[in-house]
């Protein structure tokens, strides 16, 4: 999250000064520190980067035959690949879709005429950090049994079989969805925070603008980096997600590597390090597109934009609990 | 809400129209939460819902009829189950002690030093890393370390007894996802020790030594635990990557919910995981229960 937003950057040149003139007394104090630094920072690099390089050498290197990149080139006519692949991004389309269409609204609303919900909201929007996941599963497939056990006469019956379409399982979508709520949550209410909503829809509507243009053209591009903010931790949660889905018994992308790893091991490993190159390139973008937004997003104050991310960073991980 | 928009037709007795149409107003600014709240209530107070009631009923297949009953988050609590549940809160303890301390370290270095390249890199690292947990890291570790993996078969780990299925194991693969996380929460909170604290700590003579256990980590105690707080929560919910790496080799309570849940164990033991996935939330709540008001102490200092 810190990555998407462009406040982190800023902050950095300010305490430089007073260090500077600090250090220029005390020489010899500064190289300690200088050694520490590098030798944490080195540390670091080794732990995170050798599992990776190791990941690439294992695909590619066959023991007593030689380099190749068969698991690399197989990945797309691997059985079972697209399928999983456009069913996860699906599922994330529309979990990323719900989610901000469930909280802009409301926290717009909260912000606008209704401070006395903003507890409830905040309330309702982190409960879900309080149950894991694999707690979740469990109360839906509570729930889930009752669809035969007691409805099976009545037209909600339908309902649930549908919700469990093997093409498109709805009952993912809204599970992935209340999995999001805390981070979708978090991100778009810095991003409100940042901006003062009530001026910006009074200004706007003293020029003669309609309420659905003051959201759509005034808020909505003010927000454009805590949405992307947001739509990339739902992308992430949901194309990472395993434990819902596998027990659930639907094979989206997450189970499908599982599914393969079996019989493929160099494969699952390769699409494992792709996994992690796809997410990277997304956040990459995703800030880019941030930043840029940020300073074009004309009508709010320049200020504005900056502070938007300091409470954030904690919503930052979203898969790692997986 | 205190400009009345110019829509309104009776100019001359502003007051008055502004007062009823406030009124008339907020019942249809209250709808835009209405959404988020049908939905929370259907989609998740529904399946926590039915997890508190299956956890503490009993369904009598003689009778047909529901009694409460304390039985099943009773066996929850013993034998096997108790062993996951303490291997659970062990690791994730164990793990995010070392956690924050590692993401503190990092934080530390990055914020003391200049280059914004080193400072922006890391902290883009830690946002994809900490996002790379489940299954893809499972993996990744399964090729370094495991029993085929590049580094265990250069380094012959296996002949010193390394074994990437066990609990040190998974204590190494869990940090891969929470050292950038504390990373991630830890540098804003040393933005926020302001240079001025450890300039006029440095003028009233006091050390390096001084200023940190008097100033620095008294300021930083909240973001520091609350950053505990959350890789603990972390740790404790995760699921795929011990269920992709060890199967049963470790005891966890994830591992035997989901065992529970897709029938490997015997028959009637859902309520036993609707039990133990009760267990997990009640954890998970008090944890958060300590996380939620840390972190709004040190925003109000940090800031």
């Amino acid at each position: 999250m810190a990555a998407l937003t462009p406040t982190a950057t800023p902050a950095a040149p300010a305490p430089a000064a007073p260090r500077k003139a600090r250090d220029g007394g005390a020489a010899r104090a500064r190289r300690r520190p200088r050694v520490w630094r590098g030798a944490v920072l080195f540390l670091a690099g080794l732990y995170f980067l050798v599992p990776l390089l190791s990941s690439f050498v294992f695909t590619v290197r066959i023991p007593g035959q030689g380099l190749t990149f068969d698991a690399y080139t197989g990945i797309l006519s691997a059985e079972g690949f697209t399928e999983s692949l456009l069913l996860s991004l699906g599922l994330a389309a529309a979990t990323i879709l719900l989610a901000l269409l469930l909280t802009v609204p409301a926290l717009v609303a909260v912000r606008l005429g209704a401070p006395r919900l903003a507890p409830l909201v905040e309330i309702v929007c982190m409960l879900p950090l309080v149950v894991p996941p694999i707690a979740l599963v469990t109360g839906v497939t509570t729930v889930l049994r009752w669809g035969p056990d007691h409805l099976s006469r009545t037209p909600l019956y339908q309902t649930f079989l549908a919700v469990q379409n093997e093409s498109f399982p709805v009952v993912l979508v809204l599970a992935y969805t209340v999995l999001a709520l805390p981070f979708v949550y978090r991100s778009l209410d810095a991003g409100l925070r940042a901006i003062d909503v009530p001026t910006l829809v009074e200004a706007a509507r003293n020029c003669g603008a309609s309420r659905p243009y003051v959201i759509l053209r005034v808020i909505l591009p003010n927000l454009r980096s805590s949405l992307a903010g947001a739509s990339f931790l739902t992308l992430a949660l949901v194309l990472g997600e395993f434990t819902i889905a596998s027990l659930l018994g639907f094979r989206p992308f997450a189970v499908w590597i599982v599914t393969v790893s079996g019989a493929e091991a160099r494969m699952s490993v390769a699409v494992s390090l792709l996994s992690l190159l796809i997410t990277w390139a997304l956040l990459l973008v995703l800030s880019r597109a941030g930043t840029r937004a940020s300073s074009a997003a004309a009508p709010a104050p320049p200020a504005a934009s900056a502070p938007s991310t300091a409470p954030a960073p904690a919503a930052s991980s979203v898969s790692g609990k997986e | 809400m205190t400009a009345p928009t110019p829509t309104v037709s009776t100019p001359p007795v502003v007051g008055a129209a502004d007062g009823s149409r406030r009124r008339r107003r907020a019942p249809r600014v209250w709808l835009g939460a209405l959404p988020l709240l049908v939905f929370a209530g259907l989609c998740f107070g529904l399946p926590v819902g039915a997890l508190l009631y299956g956890a503490v009923t009993r369904d009598d297949p003689a009778t047909g009829g529901t009694a409460l009953t304390g039985e099943h988050l009773q066996r929850s609590l013993q034998g096997p189950y108790l062993t996951s549940l303490i291997g659970s809160v062990e690791l994730s303890a164990l793990t995010a002690v070392i956690g924050t301390v590692l993401g503190m370290l990092i934080a530390q270095a990055v914020v003391t030093s200049r280059g914004t390249v080193l400072r922006n890199g890391v902290l883009t690292a830690s946002g994809v890393l900490a996002n790379f947990g489940g299954i893809p890291l499972a993996f990744a570790f399964v090729a370094t370390l495991g029993i085929s993996g590049v580094v265990t078969q250069l380094g012959h780990l296996d002949d010193l007894g390394w074994n990437l299925y066990s609990f040190t194991g998974l204590t190494i693969i869990y940090l891969y996802f929470l050292v950038p996380l504390m990373v991630l929460v830890s540098v804003p909170a040393l933005d926020g020790l302001r240079p001025q604290w450890r300039e006029a700590a440095q003028n009233a003579g006091a050390t390096s030594w001084q200023f940190w256990r008097h100033v620095g980590l008294p300021v930083l105690a909240p973001s520091l635990l609350g950053g505990f707080v959350l890789l603990f929560g972390s740790a404790f919910a995760a699921h795929a990557t011990a269920a992709a790496l060890v199967g049963g080799s470790v005891p966890l309570v994830t591992l035997k919910i989901a065992d529970a849940l897709s029938g490997n164990v015997l028959v009637g033991q859902e309520n036993v995981a609707l039990a133990l996935s009760l267990d997990m939330i009640v954890i998970a709540g008090l944890v958060m229960a300590v996380y939620l008001p840390l972190q709004r102490r040190s925003t109000r200092w940090l800031h």
